[in-house]
């Protein structure tokens, strides 16, 4: 069954934020890899450094009740939060690997933190629905993990948007 | 083959936590389960994660689910009262 394009209404360069790219995340466990994406929104300005701790938090205690690794090499951490008026993304890689807990149980390369305005779970599905438009295509996730800077990263995500208008 | 509407029925709609549990329930049976969106002619394998999250089902959208196999009438019925259930989340 080939993916599904159902009503894709935000494009992955709205949600990724340009700054927040890591190309080559430091950390090496699940926790510390988000805390690195959460510093990275920070030092992009998305949210002030205040901020962090809580967000990292509500992140690892939402990744206690199931993990967001769902296969396949991928990750997509999340948090609600009133900081955000539309759902904005940092995307690290982890050329080495992190432990996620993943479904599959193997290890994850690609890193999406999803930040979603609470109390507006529409645009959190949209979010989920054009990230997962993206990670659920073996191309996308073969050519995100080679990705070694930004520039990589946004032409892909560039590429997939541009596919996605056509349709 | 056994086939149903539904309506998401929790206000954070069919986001990870609700689809990933509809993912384990679906894969614990035997039958072929798959999702679409009521108007769509797109379905979606009920199995898997990664395209029950492009379903991006919010409160109150109509879904089909459709089974098929031997434990299919099991199948559709676990699935329906999850749905209906509010996958236990209000």
């Amino acid at each position: 069954m080939p993916p599904a394009s159902i009503g894709f209404t935000m494009k992955l360069r709205e949600i990724v934020v340009e700054a927040a790219i890591v190309p080559c995340v430091k950390a090496t466990k699940r926790d510390a890899v988000i805390g690195e994406l959460v510093d990275a929104l920070v030092a992009a300005g998305v949210i002030s450094e205040a901020d962090r701790p809580s967000l990292v938090k509500e992140s690892i205690a939402r990744e206690r009740k199931g993990s967001t690794g769902f296969g396949h090499g991928v990750a997509v951490p999340h948090a609600r939060s009133t900081l955000v008026t539309q759902p904005r993304a940092a995307v690290g890689l982890v050329p080495g690997g992190v432990e996620f807990n993943a479904l599959d149980r193997q290890p994850v390369y690609s890193v999406v933190f999803l930040l979603s305005p609470a109390g507006n779970p529409d645009a959190h599905l949209s979010a989920m629905e054009t990230v997962f438009g993206a990670l659920s295509q073996e191309s996308f996730r073969r050519f995100l993990r080679q990705s070694t800077n930004a520039a990589d990263v946004l032409s892909l995500l560039d590429e997939v948007d541009g596919l996605r208008a056509q349709r | 083959m056994v086939a149903a509407r539904t309506t998401i029925l929790n206000k954070l709609g069919l986001h990870a936590r609700p689809a990933m549990a509809f993912v384990q329930v679906a894969a614990a049976q035997g039958s072929e389960v798959r999702v679409r969106r009521v108007g769509s002619d797109e379905w979606l394998d009920g199995k898997s994660i990664m395209q029950m999250l492009l379903l991006a089902a919010t409160e109150g959208t109509e879904i089909e689910i459709e089974c098929v196999g031997r434990d299919e009438e099991e199948a559709l019925a676990r699935l329906l009262q999850l749905v209906v259930s509010k996958f236990d989340e209000e």
